[in-house]
């Protein structure tokens, strides 16, 4: 070890926690000895429950705290108690999940116009920055969208004249 | 108060939100004074966290004074600046008990399989996180520690997720002197654990990425190898080649499932979502690591099925270690190698944004645009 120590004089505290006993386990070295008593611990007092909180269903009732961010709300709030009845396991609880965010998408659009508030969509993904460290690049994927758009225009235009002709 | 907000994937802004409020017993009210954006927020940001909702703040690496304490807070006073670590946890559940912090049983009604942590979606509690200028903070006596006097708030902060979960994945990877180890990502937890590989003994350390910016930040902050996948054929046969044909005695997965690399996995894990992430940096680590080697986890993935090589890990009888990292157990430790000068966490800070320009901080971070390393916010609350 010592003279490992010396090829690494450059590395400042090379080896210091260094343990001939660190098996990788440390997260674990403070075991117990009665985890085998499982929820018999004293919980913490109950956060007042004041907005709708869903819990997974494989444990028992709510923890001691939770978060009470975004309570499920609209058509999203429906799919999400619909996922919790699924277990952590299954797709059944994350696809609809996945799914009931991209609905929340468009209810915040929503939301926004309702409150007055036109989201300034652009600014929200961060293309002042990308004009600023990326403007090739935007300008390039900018050029590719109108292309495929004036294309798309084109080809629609078009069929819809064949059918006029027939 | 200012707060970030999420409205949908690669889409978020600030807003007035109202200011938080205690809710309980053990609550405090912080007011923050910095805040980061990780690597783990752009797997929110990409929208591939389920339930994520949109009005949510993010933000689980802050620091701030404390503004107000519940009824039975009794470690805390007002006026204390304190570090919070990213996992909410109780104290008192029998994982808390033996130091699994980030696997508390009373923070997360949600998920039983994560704890709670700030602003990271419903799945890990619901909570709104720190990128704001107030933030609830649960269980104030058992998370939050005052910051010493000689810590620089930079570091401090970098203290609550990105030191603690670098030095665990380098100690789960249970290092023996004179050992090669392999980190998968260059981003702040690539580079913290490989930093941290040789404060455990480390005789090399090398590490994998495709950002060429990254692989110099690597090599002259961590003082170690680094490569770009791009340029090689197949990075598991160039590790091989590397170690005599041999495998890494440790490998270290500081990725998770925004994984680029193999166009199988980013289809199925990241396009269509068949998988819970992308896992090829996790694909690498089993199959670049020596027969019997330790693969070491922290890059975070999703809830559900990933396509991994098991078939292998059986074969070469690997063990696998994964964690959240247990910030609370190891701060101790980890302020003593700061002051020290062991670790220096604000060397990798490269970015200093206000609140208010939030959304150019993500997309900055996201795209990787002007060699974006870490980034931390600044509440305008903070700068007065
Ligand atoms: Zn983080
Ligand atoms: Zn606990």
């Amino acid at each position: 070890m010592e003279d490992l120590a010396s090829n690494y004089a450059h590395i400042k505290g090379w080896g210091i926690d260094a343990d001939p006993k660190n098996e990788p386990t440390y997260p674990m070295k403070n075991y117990t000895g009665d985890d085998h008593r499982r929820l018999n611990y004293e919980k913490p007092p109950q956060q007042p429950v004041n907005v709708e909180v869903l819990h997974s269903n494989e444990r028992p009732g709510i923890t001691a705290v939770f978060g009470t961010s975004s309570p499920p709300s609209g058509m999203s709030g429906a799919i999400r108690r619909y996922a919790f009845k699924f277990s952590e396991s299954e797709y059944g609880h994350w696809l609809p999940l996945l799914f009931a965010d991209r609905v929340n998408v468009v209810e915040g659009i929503i939301d926004d116009l309702k409150r007055g508030y036109v989201p300034n969509i652009l600014a929200e993904k961060g293309w002042n920055a990308e004009w600023k460290y990326n403007r090739k690049g935007l300008i390039t994927k900018l050029a590719v969208g109108a292309l495929v758009t004036a294309t798309a225009v084109a080809l629609l235009c078009r069929s819809n004249s064949n059918e006029d002709e027939d | 108060m200012l707060a970030m907000n999420y409205r949908g994937p690669f889409r978020v802004r600030v807003d007035h939100k109202p200011y938080p409020e205690i809710q309980h017993p053990q609550d405090a009210i912080v007011r923050v004074t910095r805040s980061c954006i990780c690597g783990s927020d752009l797997h929110l940001y990409h929208g591939l966290v389920p339930d994520t909702r949109v009005g949510m703040t993010f933000g689980h690496e802050f620091i701030g004074v404390v503004e107000e304490i519940g009824s039975s807070v009794q470690n805390l006073k007002v006026g204390d600046h304190v570090l919070v670590p990213f996992n909410i946890a109780c104290g008192t559940c029998s994982f808390c008990k033996q130091g699994l912090y980030g696997n508390c049983h009373e923070s997360n009604p949600e998920a039983t399989a994560v704890g709670g942590i700030y602003g990271y979606s419903h799945t890990a509690g619901g909570y709104d996180g720190g990128q704001a200028e107030y933030v609830r903070v649960p269980f104030a006596d058992v998370g939050p520690m005052v910051i010493p006097a000689d810590i620089h708030p930079d570091d401090a902060v970098l203290l609550t997720d990105v030191v603690p979960t670098g030095y665990q994945a380098a100690e789960m990877g249970g290092i023996k002197p004179g050992d090669t180890v392999v980190v998968f990502g260059a981003g702040p937890v690539g580079i913290m654990a490989a930093k941290c590989a040789w404060l455990f003994g480390a005789g090399r350390v090398i590490v994998i990425d495709h950002l060429e910016y990254r692989l110099d930040f690597v090599r002259t902050y961590a003082q170690c190898e680094a490569y770009n996948f791009r340029s090689m054929q197949d990075p598991v046969l160039f590790l091989k080649k590397a170690t005599d044909f041999y495998g890494a005695d440790v490998c270290i997965d500081a990725v998770g499932g925004d994984a680029a690399g193999s166009a199988l996995q980013t289809i199925t894990g990241r396009k269509l979502m068949l998988q819970a992430g992308s896992a090829t940096a996790l694909h690498w680590a089993i199959n670049s690591v020596k027969k019997g080697g330790i693969v070491s986890v922290v890059g975070v993935y999703g809830p559900t099925d990933n396509l991994i090589p098991i078939g292998n890990v059986v074969n070469k009888g690997i063990t696998i270690r994964a964690n959240q990292a247990s910030v609370k157990r190891l701060l101790p430790r980890l302020i003593e190698h700061v002051q020290a000068g062991r670790i220096d966490p604000k060397g990798i800070v490269t970015h200093r944004v206000p609140l208010e320009e939030v959304s150019d901080a993500y997309h900055i971070f996201s795209a990787k645009l002007d060699n974006c390393i870490k980034t931390i916010l600044i509440p305008p609350s903070a700068r007065v």
